[in-house]
């Protein structure tokens, strides 16, 4: 589902599994506790691990995009597997330039 | 067209079931040996159709979702998801991109999805009775260029 770390003003959530409208309630709630916890310049969304994603798994960016931005921080979404960039692709966070 | 394959699940409108439905219609298609994309398609697609009957269709209820998958001769994948639930309102509307009626953390992008992956969409629905949702795919063969 999803690890979280904290390191120099940077929450990274590594996330792994399927993400769909069950887990993503989950994940959601662990890294919003973090970064209420920390306050972080940077929440880093690290989608290596996921091997499944529906429109859920954009709920979940864009809910943490505004999450962090109201903190005050930037959010990242790295290492995006191709079919999953595929659902991002339909969605227009493409044109916030936060997947990298 | 004739169907060389069928098969028929009903469950509770739990989302637990999400990935159990998309798992299942997955395995139903592996005889006709899609892509690895195509697959991916398919899940996502029929997880998309289930996941609106469980916020949608019975929005403070638990309630029956039957999905029903048949393969073609031509190499064609039909796949049906029904609820009996609260129908919707205005097909067209449900079906823009970016519009949901939920206020948690919904894309709005499921009808989206099922459009952009699928080969055909079809939403058949009444309010009060019901919707169904027919989601069909074309599988490419090996003499395809894949």
């Amino acid at each position: 589902m999803v690890d979280i770390s904290y390191q120099n003003d940077v929450v990274t959530a590594l996330l792994y599994g399927e993400i769909d409208h069950h887990i993503a309630p989950k994940i959601r709630n662990a890294i919003d506790i973090k970064c209420e916890t920390h306050r972080p310049k940077m929440l880093t969304l690290d989608f290596s691990g996921v091997t499944f994603m529906d429109s859920s798994g954009v709920g979940l960016v864009m809910g943490r995009y505004r999450c962090i931005s109201l903190l005050g921080g930037r959010l990242e979404v790295i290492h995006i597997p191709e079919n999953i960039r595929k659902v991002f692709s339909l969605s227009g966070l493409e044109s916030l330039g936060v997947l990298k | 067209m004739n169907i060389i394959n069928q098969m028929k699940l009903s469950f509770v409108s739990k989302s637990v079931n999400e990935s159990f439905a998309r798992a299942s219609v997955a395995a139903f298609v592996l005889p006709l040996d899609p892509t690895v994309s195509e697959l991916s398609d398919i899940r996502t697609a029929v997880s998309e159709a289930v996941t609106n009957c469980i916020v949608h269709a019975y929005p403070d209820k638990k309630g029956i979702i039957t999905l029903t998958a048949k393969l073609t001769d031509q190499r064609k994948l039909i796949v049906t998801i029904r609820d009996k639930g609260k129908g919707i309102e205005d097909i067209d509307k449900a079906m823009e991109p970016l519009f949901t009626t939920s206020t948690d953390e919904r894309a709005g992008l499921g009808f989206a999805v099922m459009q952009s992956f699928m080969d055909k969409v079809r939403v058949r629905s009444e309010i009060s009775k019901g919707t169904a949702v027919t989601l069909e795919k074309y599988i490419s063969s090996s003499d395809d260029q894949r």
